[in-house]
């Protein structure tokens, strides 16, 4: 009997064409929808409605008061704090805070502590609103960040 | 002259490299790949803040809102204005009330554009309020410079 040479016989290539196709097809889309995503955060703020709150007998005293002014444009134009000029510069406002506070926030429990009312007119960028809570509500010290203001809220928008 | 058979030089590419390689590239994408990215929306660059953290633990009940420059607040990809807004969260609040939870558990998650005037988000905060939401986290990018 003739006995016919395995290797030889069934030795078939697989044809990968089609899978190098397929595969490509899903690298071109993964690398076309991929898009490096920027780290985010948030700042949490708890506003009940203001007719519940001014109910309720305020443990703490008057909320500190933050006046943003805007120009035409919508820039910073002025910061007051309580009533004091601080020009356009968060660092002094931060320092102001500080002076305000003191040591007692860092302790405080969350949701204690003294509380910023944040009165801005309407054109304000937003972007100068977060400036201005970051400013008030810690600052960095190395990669810690120490908390000061943690209760922030909003006055009555402006038109 | 003997003429040698051209099949034999025929060579074949080895490319299990390659296929290794792409096959790594794959699935190198495909772990980095964010579905959740589609909350965010093209129309909004969120501004920066040192301060922020990405959170320790997803918020509860979140519900995104988006404000273009123009102020128009876009919710789950549809348009709406300050005025129509209430629609927009009266339904997320059915959701809430099915699920047994209050609206004081939910948490409205606001990315504005930075330059949206501060007073349109405050008005989308008042409709939010009024429809008895309490807590809300305002998004902005970490600044790491």
């Amino acid at each position: 009997m003739k006995i016919r040479n395995r290797n030889e016989g069934i030795k078939q290539e697989v044809n990968m064409t089609a899978m190098i196709d397929i595969v490509f097809l899903l690298l071109i889309f993964f690398v076309m929808t991929f898009k490096i995503a920027e780290v985010e955060g948030d700042f949490s703020v708890r506003m009940p409605l203001a007719s519940q709150s001014s109910g309720v007998v305020d443990n703490t005293d008057l909320p500190i008061k933050l006046r943003l002014r805007a120009d035409p444009q919508g820039q910073l134009a002025a910061i007051e704090l309580n009533e004091v000029q601080l020009g356009t510069n968060f660092e002094r406002l931060q320092s102001m805070v500080l002076g305000l506070v003191g040591g007692t926030a860092p302790g405080a429990a969350a949701g204690e502590g003294p509380e910023v009312e944040i009165d801005t007119d309407y054109n304000l960028r937003y972007e100068h609103v977060i400036d201005a809570i970051s400013a008030v509500s810690g600052y960095k010290q190395g990669d810690q960040a120490v908390p000061l203001i943690e209760r922030i809220k909003f006055a009555k928008p402006r038109r | 002259m003997r003429v040698r058979s051209k099949k034999q030089d025929v060579s074949e590419i080895d490319m299990t490299p390659m296929i290794d390689m792409v096959f790594n590239l794959i699935a190198f994408f495909m772990v980095l790949i964010n579905f959740s990215q589609s909350e965010a929306n093209d129309r909004v660059v969120l501004p920066k803040s040192v301060l922020v953290k990405p959170p320790e633990e997803a918020l509860e009940f979140p519900i995104v809102l988006h404000i273009a420059p123009d102020g128009e607040i876009i919710v789950g990809g549809e348009g709406y204005t300050t005025e129509t807004l209430r629609i927009a969260l009266g339904r997320e609040l059915a959701v809430i009330r099915a699920d047994g939870k209050l609206p004081s558990d939910a948490n409205i998650i606001i990315r504005a554009h930075k330059d949206t005037a501060a007073g349109d988000v405050q008005e989308v905060i008042r409709v939010a309020q009024e429809q008895q939401f309490e807590r809300f986290a305002l998004r902005a990018k970490e600044d790491r410079s």
